[in-house]
């Protein structure tokens, strides 16, 4: 899937709510060793979301921040909203026409919700550069949230969190050009939520090679094969994160540097944002990207599939207002940590009878 | 089954996602929620009251911390509610978030921030809108 019709990124912003619980404070409830548990998974904390926060407050407030960077964007000329998630409070009723109000984009527009694990902002990505691509409509506003949960115990606990990030895709003065999407796809059932249950199932060490590893890796080389690039031709590099370690690997095995994911690894003090990952991790890259810097992203959703980006920074950024609205790194600097008790509260694992 | 609880709400909507009031067009004071008939001009502003979106900056007046409150909060217990001074003008309601109760002080600055209000039951439409939270918190530059 080439792109090449000068469609990008024309604005972003991310939001993470500031709770925190450490690996170690859900690692001494389940009489696990704490420094081993947040150690080999590669988070030592994790986002929590507040008891007033969801995807779709998370999708508002990325969505608000991506809109106050290009105030010479007319609300009203957004054609499409998309939100993935795999955490949508509502089972029936979209996350995305909220959304669309809260930015002023109504009534003119298509709008949906996407799921697809962890990809499905990524997903909302390339639907709008296709509709953007093709004339269809001159922005559209994609976005990756989730509120993730694992169940108590379970190794997806230490991981599983909260946060998003909202790109608006056009043509007019981007700020990133999207030169390639790639997508590789099969049916894995490593992961998956039936109907009605609260907590995923996971494939336990069947979610690493032949899911993951294998997916990231056939999208990442398909990706520079096409472009006729390696890894060492980008500035910065940003992989779906279940945690610290899986990106860490795919990254090394494809010959990037840990100088090359630095900026955009961030599980290891939030988590697995889900589908808010690679849209959050890519954020954080273009807070402090320059003009021809080249970024490589590779998101990964379970079930499963991979998204691959090439996208080049331009000259445009230079004359955006990134500091319209707070970067990654301020949003990482205001945290809270909880108890155990607080966050089990919080996420309704204990229920309140009042 | 059929449930319309929600639906008081849906008029209302739009307004409170985004603070949407009214401004009066022959004395310019502003009002928020909407009003149609401006409280010091009467007769003379009908017609004149005109849509206007609030930046959703302000200071908090007064404050007070709900130990009792309704039990769709409970699990925000203590959460503070407050009286905010917006610039603009109107004074609003509102939960503030985001800060421990001992720290909140009055005068000090805030700003709205986009939250879940509550649900009437486990199966109901939720309802969205403006919070508060301290200025010390990341936010959008005025």
């Amino acid at each position: 899937m080439i792109s090449n019709t000068g469609v990008g990124i024309v604005s972003y912003g991310a939001y993470i709510p500031r709770y925190r619980i450490a690996a170690s404070e859900i690692a001494k409830v389940w009489g696990a060793e704490g420094e081993g548990m947040g150690g080999g998974l590669g988070v030592h904390a994790k986002s929590v979301p507040g008891p007033d926060e969801d995807v779709i407050t998370i999708s508002v407030e990325a969505g608000r921040y991506a809109m106050a960077r290009v105030p010479w964007v007319d609300p009203q000329r957004i054609g499409a909203v998309y939100v993935g998630s795999e955490s949508h409070p509502y089972a029936v009723k979209p996350s995305a026409t909220i959304l669309a109000e809260c930015v002023a984009a109504c009534p003119d527009l298509t709008a949906a919700d996407f799921e697809f694990a962890c990809k499905a902002g990524t997903a909302a990505i390339q639907t709008c550069m296709g509709l953007v691509g093709s004339g269809m409509i001159d922005f559209g506003l994609a976005v990756g949230a989730d509120t993730s949960q694992g169940a108590p115990g379970d190794a997806l606990e230490y991981s599983a969190s909260a946060g998003g990030a909202a790109f608006l895709i056009g043509r007019d003065r981007v700020i990133a050009t999207i030169d390639e999407t790639y997508s590789f796809t099969t049916d894995t059932p490593d992961f998956w939520r039936r109907e009605g249950a609260e907590y995923p199932t996971h494939a336990g060490r069947f979610s690493g090679q032949p899911s993951y590893f294998r997916h990231v890796t056939e999208c990442a080389n398909r990706l520079f094969k096409d472009r006729g690039t390696k890894a060492s031709d980008y500035t910065y590099a940003v992989f779906h994160q279940p945690n610290g370690k899986f990106p860490t690997r795919a990254a090394q095995t494809l010959g990037f540097t840990k100088e090359q994911i630095k900026v955009g690894l961030l599980a290891p003090r939030i988590g697995n944002t889900y589908s808010g990952a690679v849209p959050v991790g890519l954020s954080a890259i273009l807070d402090v990207a320059k003009p021809g810097d080249r970024i490589f992203a590779i998101a990964y959703g379970s079930g499963a599939g991979s998204d691959g980006f090439d996208i080049t920074v331009t000259d445009e950024i230079a004359s955006y207002d990134r500091a319209a609205a707070p970067t990654v790194d301020q949003l990482l600097a205001h945290t809270q940590d909880l108890t155990y008790a607080t966050y089990a509260k919080f996420r309704g694992k204990v229920r309140f009878q009042g | 089954m059929v449930q319309t609880e929600g639906i008081r709400y849906w008029r209302d909507m739009r307004a409170r996602y985004n603070l949407i009031g009214r401004r009066c067009g022959k004395c310019s004071r502003v009002y928020f929620p909407a009003r149609s008939i401006c409280l010091d001009c009467h007769r003379h502003s009908i017609g004149k009251m005109d849509p206007y979106k609030l930046q959703g900056r302000g200071t908090v007046s007064t404050f007070t911390i709900v130990h009792d409150g309704d039990p769709r909060f409970g699990v925000q217990v203590p959460y503070i509610l407050a009286l905010i001074q917006m610039e603009e003008g109107p004074r609003m309601t509102a939960q503030l978030v985001d800060i421990d109760p001992p720290q909140v002080t009055i005068g000090m600055r805030v700003h709205t921030v986009f939250r879940k209000i509550g649900t009437v039951h486990t199966e109901g439409v939720i309802h969205y809108g403006y919070k508060f939270a301290p200025d010390s918190m990341p936010h959008l530059r005025a």
